[in-house]
């Protein structure tokens, strides 16, 4: 009886920050070295509730409530991550990192070449990433492509509960630095059941979450839900959108966005984050360097605008929407080439 | 004008400690641990380091190495905290501390390999779970206390004896946030762990008097709860008990301790600076007077162990240490070019694996 109880509990659908307790959970209860440690995470379970519970089940020596102050957050999980534990730091907000940055880009991401694999750093940083939920400022912006550029480190961005629970225990138990940023717009945006099975999904590789021969739309975190939103708008028009979450943003899976792109030939990437030097970026020059010859229109970049966050009066007219996405899309398929310009060069 | 009336709510004293003076007298009886044999040891260490150091110097100054810190003046401290360790203990070096990581087992070579441009020397193969020296400054603290969390967590789950982190700096980096917040958590969650700073006067070219108001480095632990002591960093006795006291306290499950061992920096920062550029002559000449070797040289002499026969036959043993060493540093085979990849990530993604091809041919098929 209790494990049908157990069994109806698994199923229950439940939300993308419900699935990241669930993975930290059950990381806890299947691995001595994990510690999980932050600012309010404790008693509190964390501001947006994520490590609900976890405290009172696992103990103050496991889950603890660190001092207020970010440095010390990314440093000590550096020196505990050396001697083989696998800590799970959290940062209340993306915005309050910069103060751990050093130890991220300095430590974490060096610590292994440095000693040449003697030290490793199997850390995972989590941190509330986005904009979308009316807060203060500093509590919004999307700056995934700055942690993309740092050798050495991971990031991963989930899209749903399921890929929330299976990347993040992916994230635990791999032997590296993970920056690992949850899309809060959308932590209770949508419930699906996951089994809390332990099963992990593989990081470094994307997911196609709708298939189509017209078009590929390339988003991640909270920004899939609005394009997967566009695509069946664009469906009921008769076009057929690919839609691929890269989830894990470095290493990039570049692979399978030419995959699709053989099929479709047209590109939007879709990103919260301010356009210059954003991922977008990436993609579109590894796009360019791998698949030119594919390609029947420039890709497109659906982005923020490249000023600072606003505060969230106007944090809407900043974040891509559905209707920003769709332009993106029909210039993407409406583009054709130019005829040749008479007289050449 | 009103004045209100205070109440006294906590006081506080900082407390110095020295058992051989400058001219090498005993100030006080010796610890226990401070044998004939010990004595020597450091004595010999001390000279092994300053020798390291020379020769690192010089080898920079022929285009053979890079940048290089000396430790030139300071070598009791990097020799007591070195040797104050137990093999499972885990140190937590900054980049200035050649005496202390050859206390760890840490090879010339391997010193040598780091200041050389090769991370190999980083790779320490008798210290495993010491972490690697560390550039950014004071950055090594918050890393001591995860090392401290862990080897304190491991010690609840398993009853293993309690095993203590130590993390060295210069006092430069006691003005950096990451010195106090890693201080504030080592006493709030009462970690086995010890703070050495080797106050050697300068942080480049800044002076103590302008790097903080404080009249000692050591009250700032106080800020944080914790217990300090001052010592006379060039008296290798009194920085010997003060690490092992504070260490003998981590291990008791007492928690975290710092000392502030004073001493002077004899070198350039590194041998990519210029210390005539921002300090005379004299004041260098002056702490010549009180640096740590010649103390114990005299200590070691006025008490029947030490003399210039045995100096000699030591000279010879070292320079013979010293030149087996560069004959293996030198005749390493340097690494591939692909090493770049090889421990990036514990297993390279294949998003990687175009580049690692592509260096690999431009270095000809090399690998």
């Amino acid at each position: 009886m209790a494990d049908d109880k157990q069994k109806a509990a698994e199923t229950q659908p439940i939300t993308l920050v419900e699935a990241v307790t669930q993975a930290l959970s059950y990381e806890l209860e299947n691995n001595p070295e994990v510690v999980v440690f932050g600012q309010d995470i404790g008693a509190n379970g964390g501001v947006f509730r994520a490590t609900d519970g976890l405290q009172q089940r696992f103990g103050t020596d496991r889950v603890l409530d660190t001092p207020l102050a970010e440095t010390m957050i990314a440093g000590i999980a550096v020196g505990m991550a050396t001697q083989g534990l696998r800590p799970v730091a959290e940062f209340q907000f993306m915005g309050f990192i910069y103060p751990g940055l050093d130890h991220i880009l300095s430590h974490a991401a060096r610590m292994r070449n440095r000693t040449r694999g003697r030290l490793g750093c199997p850390i995972v940083y989590r941190a509330p990433y986005g904009g979308g939920i009316h807060a203060p400022e500093h509590h919004s912006e999307s700056t995934e492509a700055m942690f993309a550029h740092i050798p050495g480190l991971r990031v991963v961005v989930p899209s749903s509960p399921a890929r929330a629970y299976g990347l993040l225990l992916a994230a635990i138990r791999d032997p590296d630095p993970v920056l690992f940023l949850e899309p809060k717009r959308i932590y209770r945006a949508a419930k699906q059941p996951v089994p809390d099975n332990g099963e992990a999904l593989p990081l470094d590789s994307a997911f196609v979450l709708r298939e189509g021969s017209d078009l590929t739309l390339i988003a991640w975190g909270a920004s899939v839900k609005e394009t997967l939103a566009a695509a069946e708008q664009l469906s009921r028009q008769g076009i057929e959108a690919e839609v691929i979450d890269p989830a894990t943003l470095k290493p990039l899976d570049i692979h399978s966005v030419i995959d699709s792109l053989e099929k479709t030939r047209r590109c939007v990437v879709v990103h919260e984050a301010a356009r210059f030097g954003g991922l977008g970026a990436e993609i579109a020059a590894q796009i360019q360097e791998y698949a030119f010859d594919l390609l029947d229109a420039p890709v497109q970049r659906v982005t923020g605008y490249d000023t600072v966050m606003p505060y969230y009066q106007l944090e809407n007219t900043y974040l891509p929407d559905v209707e920003r996405i769709l332009a993106g899309a029909h210039a993407a398929l409406d583009y054709s080439r130019k005829p040749e310009r008479e007289g050449g060069r | 004008m009103h004045k209100p009336r205070l109440q006294l709510q906590a006081s506080f004293d900082i407390a110095y400690l020295q058992y051989l003076d400058k001219q090498g007298q005993a100030t006080q009886p010796l610890p226990d641990f401070a044998t004939p044999d010990w004595l020597s040891h450091c004595h010999r260490q001390m000279q092994l380091a300053r020798l390291v150091d020379d020769r690192a110097v010089k080898l920079q100054r022929t285009g053979r190495l890079g940048t290089y810190p000396s430790t030139l003046g300071q070598e009791a401290i990097g020799i007591a905290t070195g040797n104050a360790l137990m093999a499972e203990d885990v140190y937590c070096p900054y980049y200035r501390e050649t005496g202390a990581l050859l206390e760890r087992g840490v090879e010339i070579e391997e010193i040598l390999a780091i200041w050389g441009g090769d991370e190999r020397g980083q790779n320490f193969q008798r210290a495993p779970k010491d972490l690697p020296i560390c550039v950014p400054i004071a950055t090594q603290m918050l890393h001591a206390a995860g090392v401290a969390f862990a080897l304190k967590y491991r010690h609840q789950q398993s009853n293993q004896p309690l095993q203590v982190s130590v993390a060295s700096s210069g006092e430069g980096a006691t003005s950096k946030g990451d010195f106090y917040e890693a201080m504030n958590l080592a006493g709030v969650w009462k970690l086995p762990m010890v703070f050495v700073v080797n106050n050697n006067q300068w942080a480049i070219s800044v002076p103590r008097s302008a790097q903080t108001a404080t009249q000692t480095i050591a009250q700032k632990a106080i800020a944080a709860g914790i217990p300090a002591l001052q010592v006379d960093g060039n008296d290798i006795v009194a920085v010997a008990w003060a690490v092992r006291d504070a260490m003998a306290r981590a291990r008791r499950g007492e928690g975290p301790a710092l000392i502030e061992a004073i001493s002077y920096r004899l070198c350039d920062h590194t041998t990519a600076d210029d210390a005539s550029r921002y300090r005379s002559a004299e004041d260098l000449q002056q702490a010549w007077q009180w640096e740590p070797i010649q103390r114990l040289d005299v200590y070691l002499r006025e008490q029947g162990l030490w003399s210039d026969a045995k100096q000699q036959d030591l000279d010879r043993e070292l320079a013979q240490t010293m030149e087996a060493a560069l004959n293996n540093w030198e005749s390493r085979a340097p690494e591939p070019a692909t090493a770049i990849f090889d421990h990036l990530y514990a297993q390279l993604p294949a998003a990687f694996y175009e580049q690692y091809d592509q260096l690999r041919d431009e270095q000809g098929g090399g690998g």
